[in-house]
């Protein structure tokens, strides 16, 4: 019985849970309490948002999987009751709305020019640039003062250089998009910030496609500049696509380094038996497991149904946001044994870390290789790798739309 | 076994690829799904049905063939 929702009422019961959820005190890496029972007791079942709004969570891997490829669930971020999650946030979906926030039959016809870039093959032929891009830093890392933030040095350049390549950005310009996605990732900001950093993006890719229609190179940016002047995009979709490829391009990946090597740090069983493996499969079970194990997209994926559903013995009707909390998805027992125990051995590939459904994640065959890169030699080369501060004194980006650390003082 | 995919309804994540890349591969413009064989051999069976599952946009089925004693 799911004693905290009423389907199909616009008056659910006053006491329910606002989310997001608090982690609890000491434990960074789990999702908050409150989620697990959730997940044991209601695990479809309303909550509130910051304006009151109160979409359905669901908070079971397979009733996850089963709504993120429904054609009847929209991720339109236009649509009146589609759970933003902040005033901000709400702000920049509507003023650079990408591919992510669309339906098909836009959102497949904007995804497929940006797909071939991240084809298998294509990020594989990357793999040793990446490579070279990781033992650059790890020797500049080396050759410098320690402690050191390991954030700014090593694990945001890493994706902030590939995505560059890739892209076609000159990474001289990293301060500024760096900065400016760092404020657009924060949950909290006001209408007012996510308005001026999204322009500024905006804005800034708008020049550099115009700057690929003059000087067309052997980049992203640039064929997308190539179906603008074929008349197949506007010049408007291609700056959002821009902005999206970008900011996701960086954020996530760096996150993953920073956190994923704050909780190997944490698990040196798991560290050990990673650093003393010559075996790539270890390597990329390694990657798969901290994906499931940390799942750092930590404000839920969020969607409006299109139709009633039935589904886990509730209603969900027409014109409800929907919640996917894939960070307790990742931590359901009934997809993954032992599920709050880290192991890199175990290969969780049916992880829902990049989502399901044709919005999972454009650019994971690149953040794979980018993270099998780093997990790979970064623990052999520094093997004395060490966090200078208390856990108690590292600032978690508990307020990030993404999760992570702000920053990581290491030695060695 | 026989495999069958559906192109208009692939995302292009890649996942099949890494799942068996001796069955799927992907087009050069735009990274959507290429079936390599419809048959594959046996031994790669359990690889398909893991490519199947995982593909977050279902455009992969597989059809289990009754084995002949």
């Amino acid at each position: 019985m799911n004693t905290t929702s009423a389907p199909g009422t616009d008056a659910p019961s006053a006491d329910l849970p606002d989310y997001p959820m608090t982690r609890a005190a000491g434990c960074p890496f789990d999702p908050p309490p409150a989620l697990y029972t959730l997940q044991a007791q209601a695990p479809i079942s309303r909550v509130r948002l910051w304006d009151g709004s109160t979409p359905w969570l669901v908070t079971r891997y397979e009733d996850q999987r089963a709504l993120l490829a429904d054609p009847r669930i929209s991720a339109d971020s236009t649509h009146p009751h589609y759970p933003h999650p902040g005033p901000g946030q709400k702000e920049r979906r509507t003023q650079s709305r990408a591919f992510i926030a669309m339906d098909d039959p836009e959102h497949a016809r904007l995804r497929r020019m940006a797909t071939a870039a991240f084809a298998i093959k294509h990020v594989e032929a990357l793999r040793p640039a990446i490579q070279k891009i990781v033992d650059g830093l790890i020797d500049a890392m080396l050759a410098g003062p320690k402690p050191v933030d390991f954030v700014q040095a090593f694990a945001l350049p890493v994706p902030s250089l590939v995505i560059c390549e890739l892209l076609g950005v000159p990474y001289a310009d990293h301060d500024f998009f760096q900065s400016n996605s760092k404020t657009l990732t924060k949950r909290t900001i006001t209408r007012e910030q996510a308005r001026a950093a999204t322009q500024r993006l905006v804005d800034y890719l708008d020049g550099m496609i115009g700057d690929k229609l003059a000087h067309p190179a052997h980049d992203l940016l640039s064929t997308l500049a190539e179906r603008v002047r074929a008349g197949e995009l506007s010049r408007h979709e291609a700056a959002n696509t821009g902005v999206l490829l970008l900011t996701a391009g960086h954020e996530t990946t760096a996150n993953m380094i920073a956190l994923g090597t704050l909780t190997l740090l944490q698990h040196p069983d798991q560290l050990t038996r990673l650093r003393e493996s010559r075996d790539p499969q270890l390597v990329a079970s390694a990657v798969e497991e901290l994906l499931r194990y940390l799942n750092i997209v930590h404000s839920g994926r969020r969607r409006v149904a299109l139709e009633d559903i039935e589904i886990g013995g509730v209603t969900i009707r027409a014109g409800d946001g929907v919640i996917l909390a894939n960070d307790i998805g990742n931590r359901d027992p009934a997809a993954f044994p032992d599920p709050d125990r880290l192991d890199v051995g175990r290969n969780p590939r049916h992880h829902v870390a990049f989502g399901f459904g044709v919005h999972q994640c454009l650019g994971q065959p690149l953040a794979r290789v980018e993270l099998q890169a780093v997990y790979s030699t970064l623990y052999r080369r520094i093997p004395t790798l060490q966090v200078a501060v208390d856990l108690d004194d590292i600032p978690f980006k508990h307020d990030g739309l993404v999760y992570g650390v702000y920053e990581l003082p290491i030695t060695w | 076994m026989k495999v069958i995919v559906d192109q208009n309804k692939c995302v292009a994540s890649g996942q099949c690829v890494l799942a068996t890349p001796e069955v799927f591969d992907q087009r050069e413009e735009d990274g959507i799904v290429v079936l390599l064989t419809e048959t594959p051999p046996e031994h790669l069976a359990d690889d398909v049905r893991q490519a199947a599952a995982l593909c977050p946009a279902q455009a992969i089925w597989v059809e289990e063939q009754e084995k002949k004693e």
